[in-house]
């Protein structure tokens, strides 16, 4: 795969030599003088100077040809800009590109730039997985396909507790795919009874979280 | 018509003060207080007194073009100093609160050429600037 990375940041440097060592051919470009110069020497010729939100910069890196182009710079427009020349001039297929302010997660969106990966909304979802709150951990998003998949710890105060998975009615948009118990996962069939402790992973449309939550955990649960 | 000016700087600020003395309602929207001196700058009269108005805010900030007046905009004009600022901030204009005309000041030639392709109303001042150069050689060759 060829890869190019905009942005010779902590992130992009870091990106550019995994990818390497993964065995993938990268161009890493940078438009700030010294920070090139300074990667220059590790990078060799796989690190060029510029700014790339010029059209001829990303010529010369080879933009048609890529197979990825990654914008992590730390200016959110430039990434967009990269991102949305990349994909719909030069019609390279993937596109990441990275967030700095959470507030512009909407632009983004509205410019077909995804993914966007936001470090704010990673360890945002990391402290979310460390201290549930209401037991609702938020194990994988798929924006396009608006679904995500949940796990909620069932609490002695659920009305699903001893219930058979037959016999619970979830929302219209939500299914329970998997459970854990003592430290094993399994498939829940028909006549599976929720016990208190398990853990259930659920998929489900966005926006029923709260109303999932009712049914396994409904006042929440202390970390 | 109501105008609504993202960056006062000299280009921005100027367009501003013609339109408002066109007739046309203007809004000037800029991260930059002080930026507001350009637009009283040689006029008789404030540019509030004059019915301008004024709003301190990014502009890539949903709130401070919602303040600026963008949801009742009939054309959007991005000039901040940076190609890509406004690019981003016309395409939201155009997209998310669907201003009919919006125009675009683009310093590099190429992206204002792609990106006019796309729809975009871009006015490059490089390109203009170095048509004229071309054309002043070209007399002084003659």
């Amino acid at each position: 795969m060829y890869a190019i990375i905009v942005g010779a940041g902590k992130v992009g440097r870091n990106l550019a030599q995994e990818l390497m060592v993964k065995g993938h051919e990268v161009t890493l470009i940078e438009s700030s003088r010294s920070r090139y110069l300074a990667i220059e020497e590790e990078f060799e010729y796989s690190a060029q100077y510029g700014d790339a939100t010029e059209l001829w910069v990303l010529e010369r890196a080879g933009v048609q040809r890529a197979d990825l182009v990654v914008a992590v710079t730390g200016d959110d427009e430039d990434n967009m800009l990269v991102c949305q020349v990349a994909k719909e001039k030069y019609l390279c297929d993937r596109i990441i590109a990275r967030v700095n302010n959470p507030r512009n997660r909407d632009h983004f969106r509205l410019l077909g730039i995804q993914p966007a990966v936001s470090a704010t909304d990673l360890i945002l979802r990391l402290i979310e997985h460390e201290v549930p709150r209401y037991g609702l951990v938020h194990l994988l998003a798929l924006e396009e396909e608006r679904l995500e998949i949940i796990e909620l710890e069932v609490t002695p105060d659920a009305p699903t507790v001893g219930q058979r998975v037959v016999d619970i009615t979830l929302p219209e948009g939500s299914l329970i795919i998997s459970v854990l118990r003592d430290g094993t996962g399994f498939v829940p069939k028909a006549d599976t009874t929720i016990e208190v402790g398990d853990e259930v992973l659920l998929v489900l449309d966005t926006g029923l979280e709260e109303a999932i939550t009712s049914y396994f955990a409904p006042y929440g649960q202390l970390a | 018509m109501f105008i609504l000016i993202v960056g006062a700087g000299r280009v921005g600020a100027a367009v501003a003060k013609s339109a408002l003395a066109d007739g046309h309602e203007v809004s000037v929207l800029d991260q930059d207080a002080l930026s507001h001196e350009r637009l009283d700058a040689g006029q008789s009269k404030s540019w509030e007194d004059a019915q301008g108005q004024f709003t301190v805010g990014a502009a890539l900030e949903v709130d401070a073009l919602i303040g600026a007046g963008i949801e009742r905009a009939d054309v959007f004009i991005a000039s901040t100093g940076g190609d890509n600022t406004n690019l981003i901030i016309a395409q939201i204009a155009q997209k998310r609160f669907g201003v009919e005309k919006v125009i675009v000041r683009v310093i590099d030639p190429a992206r204002a050429a792609w990106y006019g392709e796309q729809g975009l109303h871009t006015i490059s001042p490089t390109k203009h600037a170095i048509e004229m150069f071309e054309r002043a050689l070209e007399t002084e060759l003659a």
